[in-house]
């Protein structure tokens, strides 16, 4: 199961990580997730929302650049050894992990939910499901999130 | 409403056929009106006058068009020093118009027209949209800004004299902008081609596409673009872009104008004579080599301009082109002898770096750079908008875009600048022209 993942433009000066998350509150879209990759000079926000296409127009029609890609929510046992496991699945298939991030909290079952951004993801899905290793879909993240 | 793209050109507008006549006739026009209009000027103008004299010459010495390489030039300055009604020809009780520059610093360049010079540019202009296909059937949104600037009113009473239904919504407000263009079916628009790359971009986000609009016609002028540009501009867009050539000194819009070969702009010779100099020496070039665009206002009455010294870089283009007019056609205008910069001894130009950016995908022409001096070096920046397409959520996609930008402006220019990736519309842009240098040195 693949998740919509919203990455949006920032400059790297103040405020400007605050005005895409004022923007979505005040039209009461919920961020489930959200992470900051910055450089230097420029930011790149990505973001995991409830409605990711009302989302998307918003931030356009206010003038953000943004782009929708597919991550991956993989659950990882929370014990040494647990993101080993689905690097070695991928080891030698060609699929880089281009990026990954934690997402807050912790599930119920001591699992740790993580985010990942493969160079392919349909391919990614392929092997993790050869390897028995089970991804979770929006409305379960959603439901876990809010559980 | 039909949504499709008429494709149609229509059948020849009565006054374009000046552009036609034969160039042994055209001549004896160009020299019949260069004649009035010296002695009028000579007569009229102090400024000329005494350049006239300081040269021992008389009005009645001219004996053939070539001898216009006699007469004094008239630059800018000129305007700033006579400032506001020094240069003016006609009494105040002829003159119905007034335009004014905006100039970057200080007093305005103002130029003032007759009744009879707005006729002249109105059938300019006319003759400009004629030429490029727009007809009495089509719907022309004029985006240029209204006012002291001579290209909204300019575009706007040419396209009225044609018998197009026009939309004078002058610049800014871009939502409104597409959302007439949409409702009304918009076939023709009038404004800077890099507020149209805007305008094309703004649609997306609002879920329009432009290429399925009506909209078959893009008039763009008022700022140096390039051929890349025209590119992007119509494979965004499905319209064909034409380039309008003018300058308010000389008139405004409707100095020149491409027909539907899009082969650079015709000037409308028997109004306005064009001359290629050298800028340096001042000696005067054939057809065919590069040097300075140099006008003459064979009709106008209120303000003439002789030897106008415009700072456009082009050549006149030796050949004829395909659609038969006898007008000379300019090489589209990519550089300004006078937006030259010279940062650490080499010369730059603003278009330079529009072409470097074009070249890497996915960036738009939106920029600004940015000079500055630290500690007696010059430093060079150049400011990129990132768009849609050209952003990447991943941080090394957008590193590598800013080196292949980087590297590619060093190709060009010789010159390694700090490209700075900036988010969308946030560069300043003034009626709808982008500002492209910012010069912080203080020489
Ligand atoms: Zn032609």
């Amino acid at each position: 199961m693949k998740i919509k993942q919203l990455s949006v433009f920032l400059e790297n000066k103040p405020g400007s990580l605050s005005a895409p998350c004022r923007l979505l509150a005040k039209a009461g879209i919920n961020i489930q997730t959200c992470s900051l990759a910055d450089t230097r000079e420029f930011g790149i926000l990505r973001l995991v929302v409830e409605d990711t296409d009302k989302a998307k127009r918003l931030l356009q029609r206010n003038g953000f650049a943004v782009k929708v890609t597919e991550v991956i929510a993989l659950e990882v046992a929370d014990q040494p050894g647990g993101l080993a496991a689905i690097l070695d699945a991928l080891e030698g298939t060609g699929i880089n992990v281009e990026y990954a991030y934690s997402l807050t909290g912790r599930t119920k079952s001591g699992h740790a939910l993580l985010l990942f951004r493969f160079s392919d993801p349909n391919a990614a899905l392929q092997v993790l499901k050869e390897r028995n290793i089970n991804t979770v879909g929006s409305e379960e993240l959603t439901k876990r999130l809010k559980g | 409403m039909n949504m499709s793209k008429n494709r149609e050109i229509p059948p020849l507008h009565p006054a374009s056929t000046m552009d036609f006549l034969p160039p042994a006739q055209l001549r004896d026009v160009q020299f019949t009106r260069l004649k009035i209009m010296v002695q009028r000027a000579y007569d009229r103008v102090s400024l000329f006058r005494e350049r006239m004299n300081e040269r021992k010459l008389k009005p009645a010495d001219l004996r053939s068009m070539d001898d216009i390489v006699k007469l004094p030039f008239t630059v800018k300055t000129d305007l700033r020093d006579t400032y506001p009604f020094g240069l003016c020809a006609s009494p105040m009780s002829e003159i119905v118009r007034f335009h004014a520059s905006s100039g970057t610093t200080g007093k305005p360049i103002v130029v003032a027209y007759t009744q009879e010079d707005l006729d002249d540019w109105t059938r300019a202009v006319l003759r400009s949209l004629a030429a490029c296909g727009v007809h009495n059937g089509d719907i022309v949104q004029i985006a240029y800004g209204y006012g002291l600037f001579t290209g909204g009113l300019g575009l706007h009473y040419g396209a009225e004299a044609l018998g197009a239904s026009v939309i004078p919504i002058s610049g800014g407000n871009t939502d409104r902008q597409i959302m007439l263009m949409k409702d009304f079916g918009v076939t023709v628009i009038c404004c800077t081609p890099s507020y149209f790359l805007h305008l094309i971009d703004r649609a997306g986000e609002m879920g329009i596409n432009m290429k399925e609009l009506p909209l078959r016609i893009g008039v763009f002028g008022a700022e140096p673009w390039t051929e890349d540009m025209r590119e992007r501009i119509e494979a965004g867009s499905d319209i064909k872009a034409y380039d309008i050539y003018g300058l308010s000194e000389i008139v405004g819009p409707g100095v020149a104008m491409e027909c539907v070969h899009q082969a650079g702009p015709h000037i409308f010779e028997d109004l306005f004579f064009p001359e290629i100099i050298d800028p340096k020496t001042l000696e005067p070039l054939p057809d065919g080599e590069e040097g300075e665009l140099v006008l003459t206002t064979l009709c106008k009455r209120a303000m003439p301009m002789i030897r106008y010294r415009t700072r456009d870089i082009t050549s006149l283009e030796p050949t004829r082109c395909v659609c038969g007019r006898t007008l000379r056609r300019i090489r589209r205008i990519g550089r300004r002898s006078d937006d030259m910069l010279i940062i650490r001894g080499v010369n730059l130009f603003p278009s330079q770096i529009e072409a470097a950016l074009l070249k890497v995908e996915g960036t738009l022409p939106h920029y600004q750079i940015i000079v500055d001096r630290q500690r007696d070096l010059d430093t060079l920046e150049v400011q990129v908008e990132v768009t849609a397409d050209a952003f990447s959520d991943t941080v090394s996609a957008m590193e590598q875009m800013q080196k292949r930008l980087v590297h590619s402006i060093e190709g060009i220019t010789g010159l390694r600048p700090a490209v700075k990736l900036v988010a969308p519309r946030t560069l300043q842009r003034s009626e709808g022209k982008a500002k492209r240098v910012i010069d912080k040195r203080i020489m």
